[in-house]
């Protein structure tokens, strides 16, 4: 099938508010008869769920953790791109749409990236008028900083806890609502599955996380907001709870996943310290702002101290690689280059996988108590988790998973194929293509939250008459009865291996075989070891206590199911790609200089995939991608 | 991997099945932990090993393992999140403990925070504070430009300061009167310090500390330990600040 996205036509500048204008609206008496699902708080789905609220509708928002201020967005450190060109060095609407479209690979919609663009400068001034402290100048006015894959400043930032910041924002006006009575909380509810009828997303099945009875909620629509999927590789940088749960019920019940193998590598994470080790922490992409990153130039230095290692030993890889860029160079090409040094045998610390990020210079030229100022809180938490003061020493990183552009494949409204089903954030394809820029995930949580999906879910529901099904209906009745069984299923095994030990296999085969470096060999072995282990977990499983009760254990073991059947799909993607792009990179095609090589004559779509049973082959549908606005063209960072 | 000196701990833990079961202490050991460990992931051994016995594991919350999401809460030989300066549990790293060592471990306790199960309480009375009042009233779009609000740096940085709170409550655990007042006062600051919160400055901090006394907490009597305990180094200077804008409400 070939897939339409919906995208308006004419000329990009209009095209979102021509879209708007042609939307369907809903009158404000109406609006009150219509529910509406948001699965997942945090800043897509907060936003979403209090600007749904404040319009009028009924909302019934989910969130698996104790409180909706908690979901995972809360953890971004740096900041959030927006195009307002306060410092005048350039920047446009259709610079940040450009810089987006060319950070992604050429793999996003344009009409996407522009509305993006178009809609960042909104979201400041909304934070602004919600209370969010940003940073800023001794003039009184807002403050910016640069990230990578970017050569104008657009980044506002809350010191290294703008998500936290943001997500505190849109979870006062989610908690406004709440008391206003047009928002019902759930807390401490993960949804287990979509429920639809006749073709048409009507409701969810959820656990009650406390007393483990199985829920039905219906609505007329319903919005997935429920983040990515990197905890598929065990070790990432994303929260314990965060799962492919509801994205993949979500697939198995028709809508169709798309670029699953686009996976985001971020280069600065503290490195891994051992086995036991249960999550790796990032360092914000802002520390690049000053620190310079190195490793020594001669393999045999690599176990002496930092300090000792003459500035002629150095090899600052990526200025020395991305002059015009250099320590800003993108996340995906910042991670490969630190995977390649310390492939040749230059990594540093535990197990030679590491590299240097420095702020002597920095410290010289700026002052000890100016860089506490911009990163104290990042160099307090490194030396928490490391023992080690990074004014004194370099710091040490390596990439880690940490963000999925991939995602449940949306039209321009964000809808799935399946009508109803809406999805936001993380947890769609749309904006980010095969690589996402720093400080763009903020912003596109935020956009799709406060200022799409308004629109566009009104659109849907004009054509859609209120309360069309009730959870009486034989659809939810059997959802509850699958998840039911599946749950019983999974407590009766009895086997003998722990979920933790079973996700930490899964971790090591995806991330040695669906990783940084992907080949037709290593996807080849990924598609024959995770069936294998898949069985192995069906068979060996051993989750203690009931289903009746609170059972992290049980939780765990529902998002590690999940988790193995969704791995193999990514190596599915990743093989099907014959080419690389952005995080997908393919050491079959890339250019004599080691850079990514894509293939736009054959590889220029978005490739969705629609689930056919486990263990059966998916069937791929493609949706052509047409670049009108931003010529394609090599990605160069030189 | 490099190899560490590993240590045993003896752990006696809160164990609680329900919010209805009394609950009790029980002993364990944790075995071939590492200084790198961080708290939680010693649990995780622990629980592992428990599980391997068919027993059942401690349950305990935690999410971003990062000292930012506010989730975990545990109080460490009677200090909130253990006592590490500015850290959370899931920032807190067994280096700070010695091989040998006996650790009592229970969950956050204060009459507004009834016990889920073990070391998991009911926090959901913070959130009925925020939604008394936590928060400037406006609407989705129709907001002025971001750069027509001007505010002085030191008053961003305050406010800023007062927004680090992680809403974890590790103020009211560590309260001996169980009072969320560093967690209220930390809100009702930010935005009594912002221009966008003073139109509704005087009705907020009225109806957020309202819903305090409704929830079940204590008041204020100046013992300081809900700045100790907080993981974000919140100032207790918040809920001076919180006390002056409720009286200048009572006469707005």
């Amino acid at each position: 099938m070939i897939l339409d996205g919906k995208c308006p036509t004419g000329p990009i500048e209009k095209s979102w508010d021509k879209h708007r204008f042609d939307l369907k609206l809903v009158n404000p008496a109406n609006k009150r008869k219509y529910n509406i699902i948001v699965v997942g708080t945090g800043l897509a789905g907060g936003a979403a769920a209090a600007s749904l609220g404040e319009l009028g509708y009924n909302v019934q928002a989910f969130c698996y953790q104790d409180s909706p201020r908690r979901a995972h967005s809360i953890a971004a450190q740096g900041g959030i791109n927006a195009a307002k060109n306060y410092p005048s060095d350039g920047d446009s609407i259709l610079r940040l749409m450009y810089d987006t479209i060319k950070g992604g690979d050429f793999r996003a919609r344009e009409a996407d990236v522009w509305r993006l663009s178009q809609v960042s400068n909104n979201i400041i001034d909304q934070c602004v008028a919600q209370g969010v402290p940003f940073g800023r100048d001794y003039a009184g006015y807002l403050d910016n900083r640069s990230f990578g894959g970017a050569q104008v400043s657009r980044t506002f930032y809350s010191r290294g806890e703008t998500g936290q910041q943001l997500l505190l924002g849109a979870y006062s006006a989610l908690s406004r609502q709440i008391k206003l009575g047009s928002v019902k909380m759930y807390n401490r509810r993960e949804m287990l599955d979509l429920v639809v009828v006749d073709g048409v997303a009507r409701g969810i099945t959820c656990r009650n996380l406390i007393t483990g009875a199985l829920e039905s909620y219906a609505a007329d629509a319903v919005c997935l907001c429920t983040g990515g999927y990197v905890n598929v590789f065990y070790l990432s940088t994303n929260a314990k709870g965060c799962s492919v749960t509801a994205t993949w019920k979500a697939a198995k019940k028709g809508a169709f996943f798309a670029n699953p193998c686009y996976t985001q590598i971020h280069p600065t994470c503290i490195p891994q310290a051992g086995e036991y080790q249960s999550k790796l922490t990032l360092m914000s992409e802002s520390l690049r702002n000053d620190g310079r990153i190195w490793v020594p130039k001669k393999k045999e230095d690599v176990n002496k101290r930092p300090e000792q290692i003459p500035e002629e030993d150095r090899d600052y890889y990526l200025e020395r690689k991305y002059p015009s860029f250099g320590n800003l160079a993108p996340r995906d090409i910042s991670s490969r280059s630190a995977k390649e040094q310390c492939d040749e045998g230059r990594g540093v610390g535990p197990g030679g996988r590491g590299v240097y990020l420095d702020y002597a210079d920095s410290i010289k030229r700026l002052s000890e108590k100016v860089i506490c100022e911009r990163y104290g809180n990042l160099f307090e938490m490194y030396e928490r988790i490391t023992d080690d003061n990074a004014y004194k020493t370099p710091m040490r990183i390596y990439p880690a998973p940490h963000y999925a552009m991939g995602g449940l494949w949306v039209d321009y409204n964000l809808m799935s194929n399946v009508p109803g089903l809406f999805v936001l954030g993380e947890a769609n394809f749309s904006v980010h293509g095969a690589n996402r820029l720093g400080a763009s995930a903020l912003m596109q949580g935020l956009s799709d939250g406060y200022f799409v999906i308004p629109y566009t879910i009104g659109g849907y529901l004009a054509t859609v008459k209120p309360g069309g099904t009730n959870t009486d209906h034989a659809e939810f009745k059997k959802s509850a009865e699958d998840v039911n069984s599946t749950t019983n299923k999974l407590l009766n095994i009895n086997g003998k291996k722990t979920v933790t030990e079973f996700h930490r296999d899964l971790g090591k085969i995806m991330w040695n075989n669906v990783g940084m470096a992907r080949s037709k060999e290593s996807l080849t072995e990924a598609i024959k070891q995770i069936p294998v282990l898949r069985d192995e977990f069906w068979k060996n499983l051993k989750v203690t206590g009931t289903g009746a009760e609170l059972n992290q254990q049980l939780e765990n073991a529902g998002r590690v199911a999940d988790f193995l059947e969704f791995g193999e799909l990514m190596a599915r993607d990743s093989l099907h790609r014959e080419e690389s792009c952005g995080g997908h990179f393919r050491v079959e095609h890339q250019l004599p200089d080691g850079e990514a090589m894509r293939n736009d004559a054959d590889f220029s779509y978005v490739g969705a995939w629609e689930f056919k049973g486990v263990g059966k082959e998916p069937e791929l549908h493609k949706e052509p991608l047409k670049f009108e606005t931003i010529h394609l063209a090599v990605r160069s960072y030189k | 991997m490099s190899e560490h000196k590993t240590m045993t701990l003896t752990l006696i833990v809160w164990r609680q099945k329900n919010a209805n079961d009394p609950g009790k202490f029980e002993t364990y050991t944790a075995k071939h932990i590492t200084e790198h460990h961080s708290f939680l992931e010693m649990l995780d051994v622990v629980n592992e090993d428990l599980i391997n016995t068919g027993k059942e594991p401690i349950v305990f919350d935690h999410d971003c393992r990062e000292g930012i999401c506010g989730m975990c809460s545990q109080v460490i030989n009677g200090a909130p999140h253990g006592g590490q300066d500015r850290t959370t549990v899931c920032q807190l790293h067994m280096r700070k403990f010695k091989d040998g060592d006996t650790i009592y471990i229970e969950p956050w306790r204060a009459r507004a925070f009834p016990i889920v199960k073990d070391l998991i309480v009911d926090r959901a009375a913070l959130d009925t504070i925020i939604q008394a009042g936590g928060y400037t009233s406006c609407h989705t779009g129709g907001v002025p430009d971001g750069n027509t609000i001007m505010i002085p740096k030191p008053i961003a940085e305050e406010a800023t300061d007062a927004a680090e709170c992680i809403g974890c409550g590790a103020c009211v655990a560590g309260c001996p009167n169980g009072a969320a007042m560093l967690f209220t006062g930390a809100k009702v600051s930010q935005l009594a310090l912002l221009p966008q919160g003073r139109p509704e400055a005087a009705a907020r901090v009225k109806n957020m500390t309202e819903a305090m006394k409704e929830c079940g907490f204590g008041n204020c009597t100046n013992h300081y330990e809900c700045q100790v305990a907080c993981p974000k180094g919140v100032n207790v200077k918040f809920i001076a600040r919180m006390n002056r804008e409720f009286l200048k409400a009572q006469f707005a």
